[in-house]
């Protein structure tokens, strides 16, 4: 490869001169100019309309914007529900299931995208066929496979029935209908939807490491599972933090999983943020809690993923 | 090359570890393509079965009677609102909208990586941080916003219509929602290319620089052919998510004839009060997933093994 | 501010439009009836328009009972591109006049004589300010039972006619092995369900009082606790796999005799329409015991928007064939519902849908036609949905007792007032 690219290149007049003309000048700032459209449409459609949300959880704004500030009520309101516990309110219900969703969630999709990522790097026959098996979750819009995973897991008509016709009497699988357990069954329909993605992640990134490490570590008689311990995971990092971005902002936004497989659990038992903030935004015409609710979440992200990011991309001295 | 065939060699149990492994992964590999399946398997079934049949069997059972009728009906007759001609004529909005919000915005993303980490400048990591956490901003509170900046932009585009005679595709529901996934995309495909390329080799980059290759030249020439497994992972995930978006696809392009397949689908399959027809939607489904199916299987084939292994020795 | 900002959207919009002078001969129809019956129900508008030479664009957004639809509704009013109409529910049809987005019917209203002959229950939400905003399209009233004969008949049971009746006849189903009442456990059915439940246990002043006018002494009275204790008492006689159930489903294990008895808005009635069933020899339709000559209404409207000028015609020809008595028999005969207008013959009825004009008249004539609570026309959407929380989270155990139950339906309602 790099052959090519010094064969086929020739040194060009400007690049050996020394005095900055404006074409090197040019050249120089290319790589901003190319940047700078993207940068710009976020600034623009992201932190301006993350600032037009701020601005409208401080007014009264109900069923459509309003733009009369009218101070912290939407906060208060939201403060006051987080400490209610007993009945639970729907926002102590909808943090509480970020929490524990939100954790197995990532955690698992995570660790079951690199084990099959893994087993599938080891020259599978019919590896062709088994990855789009991982991975066509994701092609399939949840509105319907919500309805497949609700027979599924529904006790009357899903697993357990089936169970039972087949003798095994006693399996009991209710948790869809329990308010204590509904959050689960998202949990795990969520890791079926995505982890083949992340398997793929892991894959390319499998697929683009250096073959010779891997021999050289090898010859040193490194046993597998060292190999992948010391040498392959360390060299996959980048793809841990591409594929925990990806899992952590499917993790808030999964309002349709909710939704489909649910409707929102036994007495909303099943309520995510992304549920809570969609009600009161659009359902409720309270847009001024929803788009507090909506900063409290960006918030909260910024505090969980800021030192994550901080820690990964700062420069490492080289 | 990547793979740990397996200790084998090393083990002084020879051929019997090795075979056992191999069956192990077999083994392990086939329980969960089992797991994966199931719900497919389940939507499959119901989508051969009569209704009668759906009502009063087992949901796990193969159908008695099997029906092509349901997927006849999806493809060609079930009513989308008022218009009862299938899903199949939604087709083609949903992919002239997707096809180039993905390329534009893969595109997008493997420049902005390769300048992330090539061609670093000061504050590019704040630049990348940034794009970063603009994944995470909730689409249901961009949805008015971004609604009221595209109504503007398409009374703008009358105007052009009126006073010069063309309007440059604004105000148009398609290039809108191009534009609107292309936003919200660039984000992750960033992220991609940032990741992918950060452990590519620098020393590759300086090299072709000292040998005058402009910025453009090494990106084509050096950069592109070596991104193949990450432009699959990219070109799936937007496809797909561009696809199955139905947010913005409903409240930006359910007005016009430009109504794209998902929201076709919602319609069939969420009746609010009516009779519930779970063979047709079913298959409504999985003819509306074809498209991305296919992605899949036709991009997996660029997941081929050790394309990188000539480059990184530079 | 906003009503500002939209009406200059809506000026500039029709600016646009001006360049062409002839009107526009086609309507616009944002809605999220998109099952078959319904579809079918709304065919008859599409062809009665076509035959005045108007075409019918339509924009259907199913999913959540209008939720997807109205987020649509918004998106499109911010980006200032009105459709002619869109189906509407009670207060949000109060809101969008509010901000001065909808056209103005009210000629055509004087015209077609609606002052009269519909309901003035439905005018408080179609008029606004004294203009008309909007086309009701029909009345669906939510306190029914149905149940299926057969079942019924097994058992020897006979129509209730007081909650312990009911209650009587809920043993007997459970006695002979059948599930006496089949639920969906979904915020919006349970709390339909209690709807019903108070305005048995209360009476129709009462439900009034705590329903629609919110009045704090009725809903903290310990009427409403009994009433939910009556709940707590229904609610034993679901199966156990109730939560999350679909109200199709539900209504499925009544055709089926699996289950004796949903209570149930009259769209039930379609479903036992499209499995073949007829009223008084398949399947009962009473009203809810304790409840008869009062109706719990709720009523889908089209609301009209304030439309460039090019449009307005076709738009006052919409809400005109909406409201002609023709269509009101076809469709709601379809539908399952009862016109929105009093003086539509009840020929093409059957029995249930004949019972339900006559108890629409007389409830209107008396005084006991009462906005749904759980379905968003006794209260603003904001206190429609904190009073289905209390309800399903009361069904679903995270409240415990009735009087806790009263208490935090006290504070939900104040909270989202």
């Amino acid at each position: 490869m790099s052959t090519v690219a010094t064969s086929q290149i020739k040194l060009t007049p400007e690049h050996a001169r020394p005095r900055a003309s404006v074409r090197s000048r040019l050249q120089d700032a290319l790589p901003k100019i190319v940047l700078a459209p993207s940068f710009a449409i976020t600034i623009v459609f992201v932190y301006g309309f993350i600032l037009w949300t701020i601005y409208l959880s401080f007014t009264n704004s109900k069923t459509f914007p309003s733009y009369v500030i009218t101070g912290s009520r939407a906060y208060q309101r939201l403060w006051g529900w987080t400490f209610d516990t007993d009945p639970p309110s729907s926002w102590y219900t909808s943090i509480t299931n970020m929490g524990i969703f939100g954790f197995l969630y990532i955690l698992i999709c995570l660790a079951l995208g690199l084990f099959l990522a893994i087993l599938l790097d080891q020259k599978i026959r019919g590896e062709g066929m088994l990855r789009p098996i991982y991975l066509y979750p994701m092609a399939l819009s949840f509105i319907v496979t919500g309805v497949a995973w609700k027979w599924f897991l529904d006790p009357g008509l899903g697993l357990e029935q089936t169970l039972h016709q087949w003798g095994w009497t006693s399996f009991h699988f209710d948790w869809i209908k329990n308010k204590d357990f509904v959050i689960y069954t998202v949990v795990i329909a969520g890791v079926w939807q995505a982890s083949g993605f992340i398997m793929a992640m892991f894959l390319a990134g499998l697929r683009g490491i250096d073959g010779e490490i891997m021999k050289a570590a090898q010859i040193d008689g490194a046993t597998t599972f060292q190999l992948y311990r010391r040498i392959v995971i360390p060299l996959l990092r980048p793809i841990f933090l591409s594929a925990f971005i990806v899992l952590a902002h499917l993790a808030i936004k999964s309002y349709d999983l909710v939704v489909a497989l649910t409707s929102g659990g036994p007495g909303g038992s099943a309520w995510l943020p992304s549920n809570f903030m969609y009600e009161y935004t659009f359902k409720r015409n309270e847009m001024a809690v929803g788009s507090a609710s909506a900063v409290i979440m960006l918030m909260t992200i910024v505090a969980i993923i800021v030192p994550y990011l901080y820690s990964e991309l700062r420069e490492k001295p080289r | 090359m990547s793979a740990v065939t397996t200790p084998a060699r090393q083990a002084s149990g020879g051929v019997n570890v090795k075979t056992v492994n191999r069956i192990v992964i077999y083994g392990l590999l086939a329980l969960f393509a089992v797991f994966y399946l199931m719900p497919l398997f389940v939507m499959l079934v119901t989508s051969f079965k009569t209704m009668d049949e759906i009502q009063n069997g087992n949901m796990l059972a193969l159908p008695r009677a099997p029906t092509f009728d349901p997927w006849l009906k999806a493809w060609g007759e079930t009513c989308v609102g008022l218009t009862c001609a299938g899903i199949k004529g939604y087709f083609w909005n949903s992919i002239k909208m997707v096809v180039p919000a993905v390329l534009i915005s893969t595109m997008l993303g493997a420049l902005n990586g390769y300048v992330l980490t090539k061609w670093r400048f000061r504050g590019a990591t704040l630049v990348f941080g940034l794009m970063l956490f603009a994944c995470f901003i909730p689409f249901q509170s961009v949805l008015l916003p971004m609604a009221t900046i595209l109504g503007s932009v398409g009374r703008f585009g009358v105007t052009l219509q009126n006073s010069i005679g063309t309007s440059f595709g604004l105000g148009n529901s398609t290039v809108n929602l191009v534009f609107v996934h292309v936003v919200y995309g660039i984000g992750f495909t960033t992220l991609f290319f940032r990741n992918y390329y950060e452990a590519f080799p620098t020393e590759l980059v300086k090299a072709a620089q000292v040998d005058g290759a402009s910025f453009f030249q090494i990106f084509r020439r050096i950069m592109l052919p070596n991104s193949m497994p990450i432009f699959v992972v990219t070109v799936i995930y937007q496809f797909t998510n561009i696809w199955n978006d139905f947010l913005f696809a409903s409240a930006y392009a359910g007005t016009g004839d430009a109504m794209p397949m998902t929201v076709a689908l919602n319609n069939v399959v969420n009746t609010s009060t009516g009779v519930v027809e779970y063979n047709v939607n079913m298959a409504a489904a999985m003819i509306a997933a074809l498209p991305t199916l296919l992605v899949y299987v036709l991009a997996g084939r660029y997941f081929v093994r050790g394309l990188m292994a000539g480059a990184v020795k530079g | 501010m906003l009503r500002k900002l939209l009406i200059g959207t809506a000026l500039a919009t029709s600016f646009a439009f001006s360049a062409h002078a002839a009107d526009v001969k086609e309507v616009q129809m944002l809605h999220w009836w998109t099952s078959g019956g319904e579809a079918a129900a709304l065919n008859v508008l599409k062809g009665d328009l076509a035959k005045e030479g108007y075409a019918w664009k339509d924009v259907p957004v199913a999913g959540g009972g209008g939720d997807a639809a109205m987020t649509a509704l918004k998106a499109m009013v911010a980006a200032g591109n009105y459709p002619t109409a869109s189906q509407m529910l009670g207060y949000t049809v109060l809101d969008y006049a509010a901000a001065g987005v909808m056209g103005d019917l009210t000629e055509t209203a004087k015209k077609e004589g609606w002052d009269k002959s519909v309901p003035a229950a439905l005018q408080k939400f179609s008029v606004y300010e004294g203009k008309w905003v909007a086309a009701p399209v029909n009345v669906h009233s939510v306190n029914w039972l149905w149940i299926n004969k057969a079942v019924m008949d097994k058992i020897g049971g006979t129509e209730p006619k007081t909650f312990d009746d009911f209650i009587a006849l809920l043993d007997k189903a459970k006695a002979a092995g059948v599930i006496p009442l089949a639920l969906g456990g979904q915020n919006w059915q349970e709390a339909t369900m209690f709807d019903s439940v108070v305005l048995s246990t209360g009476g129709p002043e009462f439900y009034k009082k705590a329903f629609n006018d919110l009045d704090d002494a009725s809903l903290k009275s310990d009427t409403m606790k009994k009433s939910f204790d009556n709940l707590a008492k229904l609610v034993t006689y679901v199966d156990p796999n109730f939560s999350g159930r679909d109200w199709n489903l539900a209504t499925a294990m009544v055709i089926k005799g699996d289950a004796l008895v949903q209570v149930m808005g009259d769209w039930a009635k379609g479903e036992f329409h499209a499995a073949k069933k007829t009223p008084g020899t398949d399947f009962l339709c009473y009203r809810f015991p304790g409840t008869d000559g009062s109706v719990i209404y709720n009523s889908d409207m089209f609301g009209m928007f304030n439309v460039p000028d090019d449009r307005k015609a076709a738009q006052v020809a919409l809400a005109t064939a909406t409201l002609s008595k023709s269509f009101q028999s076809a469709f709601n005969v379809v539908k399952g519902s009862v016109p929105a207008r009093t003086d539509v013959p009840d020929t093409d009825f059957d029995a249930c849908g004949k019972k339900g004009i006559a108890d629409l008249k007389a409830a209107n004539d008396g005084g006991t036609l009462f906005g749904s609570l759980a379905q968003g026309y006794g209260a603003p959407p904001a206190v429609a949905n904190a009073y289905k929380d209390v309800v399903s989270k009361f069904v679903h155990g995270q409240i415990k007792t009735s009087d806790e139950a009263v208490t935090e339906l006290v504070k939900a309602i104040d909270d989202a007032k």
